[in-house]
């Protein structure tokens, strides 16, 4: 576990870890004050800051050839850069969301900023390159800077070429992907005994269960940790929605309840990322608002578990 | 799939119930007005089947491996499998089951069913499927636009299939494995699309169930000469 600089509380150390991302922001967008103040975190192999708050694009940007669809993918991934996200993750598992998020990137223009994320799905290891090189072609960049085994699937073959890639300077970051809390034990034995530089797993308000080994094998081993379904795929601020904010999420910079679920996931210690998805700008906004103002410390967070469950 | 026990339903729905909903307003905007011509057809088939015997079974099923081929092309191949991968294998089904509707249109020996009130369930569902399916979009409360045509979509063509098929019966032992072929391509295809529909929260998908169940249990009843 790392320590906290003396004197500084959690709360009070995460809400200052902030770095600016200007020099990194897109050029042809007007910033929002905002975006400069964005939380970050440094992916522990690097050293590299990524911005605590990213977009999936599981379900959301799969809207297949619908030019309308498309076109309101694109200003979702505007206003994600707009506001300071760097971090946009996919998987060819996704239906069309590939190409629509190469048509969004087309559309708006190479960004800088970005830091794209993809997977490799396919049992058939001798396919794996030419999938990725599919996905890139969609994507329309010159290469990933992380490449993730998606699920685990045939991961004993994908890692080592994953890494002879990264060696040869086609990747920048090699990781594997889990989600809803499967294979976990196995995800565990990877983390310990392989090289990698990310894990993506599943951590929410309701799903803790990665708080017990894996985000402290995180820290411990250096390895960074993208956090899937922060919302549990819309079901969690379904539920929420019917109640009224609690007190304390005021105190934390809280006007929604997006925003009280992706804080409660960010400010763990060990996640570099959270990946909520959406297709639409105004909630898109709201995820970005959680990686501003203040972070809750671990009592906080453990009361904000406690609270949601008993609701 | 390890831990297979884990998955639910809703973890295989890899797409918005929007994004479905578009796909069918895209489809028609692009087919207008073959629209018209679908329903005119499932119209004569209806009225043939009401009024006659083995020749209006043969142009019936001739017409629906057309309408069959058609959505396993237009929509679920260029469109539907976009979204939905799993989808390049139902047009690949829906393929298939033109090829037996057409092999089964040149049999002589499939005749109308003996039984009366089979028949009528048949026509029933093939009633329901040319007429009433579409306008389950505005009733469901989604713009007319979005209505699903038999011979254009994939859920009223095939219970427009079942209706027919329900209404055949084999002469020959060749024929009698044929129409039990295609009368399980179609039962499925509308258990698949009821699980997709009610995973994805819309009331059409009991819509779906209660053909499947339908059609199953006349067709079990269907064996006493019902």
């Amino acid at each position: 576990m790392p320590t906290l600089p003396p004197g500084l509380s959690r709360r009070q150390w995460l809400s200052t870890a902030t770095a600016s991302l200007a020099p990194l922001a897109w050029p042809a967008l007007a910033q929002p004050a905002a975006a400069s103040e964005v939380l970050v975190r440094r992916i522990p192999s690097s050293g590299e800051a990524v911005p605590v708050i990213g977009l999936g694009s599981w379900i959301t940007f799969n809207v297949g050839n619908d030019s309308k669809a498309r076109d309101a993918c694109t200003e979702v991934v505007r206003a994600f850069f707009a506001a300071g996200g760097r971090v946009i993750d996919s998987s060819p598992m996704y239906g069309s969301s590939q190409p629509v998020i190469g048509h969004a990137l087309a559309k708006l223009g190479r960004s800088t900023a970005l830091f794209s994320a993809e997977k490799v799905w396919v049992g058939d290891v001798s396919r794996g390159a030419a999938q990725m090189e599919a996905s890139r072609a969609f994507w329309g960049v010159p290469q990933f800077d992380l490449m993730q085994v998606h699920n685990l699937l045939s991961w004993e073959e994908h890692l080592p070429r994953l890494q002879a890639m990264k060696a040869a300077g086609r990747l920048r970051y090699v990781g594997i992907s889990t989600s809803e809390g499967r294979r976990h034990a196995e995800l565990e034995r990877i983390m310990r005994t392989q090289k990698i530089d990310f894990v993506q797993l599943t951590h929410n308000l309701l799903d803790r269960e990665a708080e017990q080994r894996l985000l402290p094998l995180a820290q411990e081993r250096g390895i960074a940790v993208l956090v899937n379904r922060p919302f549990r795929q819309g079901s969690l601020l379904d539920q929420l929605a019917r109640h009224p904010l609690p007190g304390w999420a005021g105190e934390i910079g809280c006007s929604n309840w997006a925003q009280v679920a992706l804080k409660f996931v960010v400010s763990h210690p060990g996640v570099t990322c959270a990946i909520p998805a959406t297709s639409q700008v105004a909630h898109l906004r709201q995820n970005m608002g959680a990686a501003l103002g203040p972070m809750p410390d671990a009592a906080l967070r453990e009361r904000m578990a406690r609270d949601v469950a008993a609701l | 799939m390890s831990e297979w026990w884990t998955y639910r339903p809703e973890d295989f729905l890899m797409f918005a119930p929007r994004t479905y909903w578009r796909l069918f307003e895209l489809h028609n905007q692009a087919w207008w007005p073959a629209h018209v011509l679908a329903v005119l057809a499932g119209l004569a088939i209806l009225v043939g089947l009401w009024r006659s015997g083995p020749a209006a079974l043969r142009f019936a099923t001739g017409v629906l491996a057309l309408g069959c081929a058609f959505v396993a092309w237009t929509f679920l191949w260029q469109s539907y499998a976009v979204i939905n991968w799993a989808a390049t294998g139902f047009a690949w089904a829906f393929g298939a089951q033109a090829i037996g509707l057409l092999v089964l249109a040149t049999r002589a020996s499939l005749v109308l069913a003996a039984g009366r009130a089979r028949r009528r369930v048949g026509l029933g569902l093939l009633f329901w499927a040319v007429l009433v399916h579409p306008l389950l979009a505005l009733a469901l409360g989604r713009p007319w636009v979005q209505a699903e045509v038999s011979g254009l979509a994939p859920d009223p063509t095939a219970i427009a299939m079942l209706g027919v098929l329900v209404c055949a019966d084999a002469g020959t032992r060749a024929t009698r494995v044929l129409l039990g072929s295609l009368r399980a391509g179609a039962l499925l295809w509308c258990a698949v699309s009821a699980a997709t529909l009610v995973t994805m929260g819309s009331a059409q998908g009991w819509v779906m169930l209660g053909v499947t169940v339908l059609a199953v249990a006349v067709l079990a009843l269907g064996r006493s000469r019902w």
